[in-house]
């Protein structure tokens, strides 16, 4: 096997673990406010297809990342206003949410279904421009690569750094606690689902926009709730979220690569590794309270009246 | 997590029956007329979309009999969340105990396709129901040692399961012309259909299985023992139930009935095994499940509705031109309508 394939398929586990970091950090926030976003993949699906609809009409590969975040934060809003003012059953919501994104995204993406895009910009990896052109044109990525891991750490810095990420913190693990402090935790959690949302829209995008760069019906094909299983595999912190990503990267890259070198391990089986290993996880450190959720997770808060 | 419980188990079936009726009522007229401005956005007809929906669905015999086919493993798998959350567990993995439930009925097909109706088909249902049993038991066994919740390891089950299906399908059992499905089960492996139309035995097993839930429930010591157990399990506990043994025999009880909406869909439906064919049927039951409190009329009444909104979508995929997903949308805004309980009557909520 060539090293050339082996770069290529390196190149698109990259690619597929990049947006699937952006919606698994997404989940972090929404789970630390003490919310499951079950409905994960609908707002990725909306996001995706309008992302790209938008994309197609306005031209601008930007515009389409922009509003595909807007429309994840406001789908996000949806499961907000049901679980946050009106105390709906978190699991419940969230699968409504999912419903009401395949229907949706289904319905934006129809006419844009074969269109053509002009994507993000690439840029050469740092130091590799002066390799043929062959590598660096596999190794050309796009800002939201770039960005992905710096925006882990900046997700980190607000949910531990900031009065802010305190705040959402205090609201996953005791809301009543949080408003005898002073804050309110449903404002709070209405924050924490709307950056979620931001950052779900933002790896949708570059799924629809940068990676496959087209639209078809159901494409997000699972990710979020790979994102949901990646949350607790990372014990719902955002630095070891980069580990899962690569995780999940390294599955499709190992997949790829046995391929393409012959060997028949079924790739069904494969897709199965990130779910496998967070359930071992999840096993090997069930017992323990450190490593264990945000204690008000899927809580409904009743009010302080 | 244990509030969760609280909201699932009978909270919608307290109200007065009018009251209900009438919540209900408004609800649907509210989801509807969201939906209906969507379709305007669209620039469909919404009256005439709804004209279409009924008529394909309610408006003929032949409609009918379509809804009840779409409704068949709905019941199968409102009923796996239902069990379970009498003894608080919440079930979000019927989706996946359907895979395999219907791979192991696919096996039990193929392998014994020789043998007569009279054989092959309960050896089929009790493949099924092992199967999701079996997918129901780890996480059963994990929650009842007190070492993983349920609802997340049913939910990474979930996903692990088609994928199972899928090995299974491409690897061993597919046909000779296609790679994503298996033959086409023999006539003895299909469940029979009465009066021509579609609508097969899983019907009659599935109101025979909601009637054994009520009685059980109502009627026998497990059913109190259950709602002991669901009320207050440390109780429980004390007073002597064993009660790991329940949580668990519970669980595998609901991954049972839930593969047996899989053996029902690829016994009686398709006749064959296809990658991806649930389509989130499992998920559907978890909704149901919920916006009928966990009764067994709730559930057999919210799976028509829900089966009268996803069958009517195919004819607006047919006569509107709108992809058949779109339906998702009336069924979701119906969804959250009722999720969100409007107070129609400036009281308190239901």
């Amino acid at each position: 096997m060539s090293p050339l394939a082996i770069l290529g398929v390196l190149s698109s586990a990259i690619f597929s673990g990049v947006s699937l970091l952006y919606i698994t950090l997404g989940e972090v926030v929404d789970e630390r406010s003490g919310i499951v976003n079950l409905g994960l993949e609908g707002v990725l699906l909306v996001s995706a297809s309008s992302g790209f609809a938008v994309t197609v009409i306005t031209g601008n590969p930007i515009m389409g990342v922009l509003s595909a975040m807007l429309i994840g934060g406001l789908m996000n809003m949806i499961l907000g206003y049901l679980v946050i003012h009106r105390k709906a059953n978190q699991l419940a919501s969230g699968l409504a949410l999912m419903f009401f994104g395949f229907g949706l995204s289904a319905l934006i993406g129809k006419s844009f279904v074969g269109a053509k895009i002009t994507s993000l910009p690439r840029i050469p990896f740092l130091g590799l421009s002066g390799l043929p052109k062959l590598y660096t044109s596999l190794f050309s990525f796009d800002i939201l690569i770039y960005l992905s891991i710096p925006t882990a750490f900046l997700i980190w810095w607000l949910l531990f750094r900031t009065r802010w990420g305190l705040g959402v913190r205090a609201a996953g693990e005791n809301a009543d606690t949080t408003f005898a402090s002073g804050r309110d935790p449903r404002l709070i959690r209405y924050q924490a689902l709307f950056v979620g949302g931001l950052l779900a829209g933002l790896g949708a995008a570059h799924l629809s926009i940068a990676y496959t760069m087209n639209w078809t019906e159901y494409m997000t094909a699972g990710r979020g709730f790979i994102a949901i299983a990646l949350v607790i595999f990372s014990r719902w912190h955002p630095l070891r979220a980069i580990v899962g990503a690569l995780l999940f990267s390294g599955a499709v890259a190992f997949q790829l690569l046995l391929q393409s070198s012959g060997v028949h391990i079924s790739p069904f089986l494969l897709d199965t590794l990130p779910y496998v290993l967070t359930l071992l996880v999840l096993i090997i450190w069930g017992g323990n309270r450190k490593h264990s959720a945000p204690a008000s997770l899927g809580r409904v808060y009743q009010g302080s009246e | 997590m244990s509030q969760m419980v609280k909201s699932l188990s009978r909270t919608t079936f307290s109200s007065p029956w009018f009251n209900t009726f009438i919540r209900y009522l408004l609800v649907t007229l509210l989801a509807l007329f969201l939906f209906g401005i969507i379709l305007l956005i669209t620039g469909k007809d919404p009256i005439q979309s709804y004209k279409d929906i009924l008529t394909s669905t309610l408006g003929s015999a032949y409609g009918f009999s379509e809804v009840l086919v779409a409704m068949i493993p709905m019941l199968f798998t409102a009923l796996a969340v239902a069990l379970p959350s009498r003894v608080g567990l919440i079930n979000v993995g019927g989706e996946g105990q359907l895979y395999i439930g219907a791979a192991f009925a696919t096996w039990g097909a193929l392998t014994f396709q020789n043998q007569p109706a009279w054989i092959l088909l309960p050896v089929m249902v009790l493949l099924g129901m092992l199967g999701g049993a079996l997918w129901a038991f780890i996480p059963g066994y994990l929650k009842a040692i007190g070492l993983v919740n349920e609802t997340i390891t049913t939910l990474l089950f979930n996903s692990i399961a088609p994928k199972i299906v899928g090995f299974l399908i491409f690897g061993y059992w597919h046909s000779a012309m296609d790679t994503v499905k298996t033959a086409n089960f023999v006539p003895a492996a299909r469940l029979p259909a009465f009066f021509g139309t579609r609508v097969h035995l899983g019907l009659v097993i599935g109101l025979a299985l909601l009637i054994l839930f009520w009685f059980i429930m109502k009627y026998t010591r497990w059913g109190l023992e259950m709602r002991a157990i669901g009320g207050n399990s440390q109780a429980a506990r004390r007073n002597g139930l064993p009660v790991k043994r329940y949580l668990i025999v519970v669980m595998c009880i609901g991954g049972a009935i839930a593969g047996l909406a899989g053996m029902a869909q690829v016994s009686g439906f398709y006749g064959v095994l296809l990658l991806n064919f649930s389509m989130g049927l499992g998920f559907m039951g978890f909704l149901i499940c919920w916006l009928a409190g966990g009764e067994p009329i709730g559930i057999l009444l919210m799976s028509f509705v829900v089966a009268v909104i996803t069958t009517g979508g195919n004819m607006l995929q047919l006569t509107r031109d709108l992809p058949y997903a779109a339906i998702n949308i009336l069924l979701a805004l119906t969804l959250f309508a009722v999720l969100a309980r409007p107070n129609f009557f400036g009281g308190k909520k239901a």
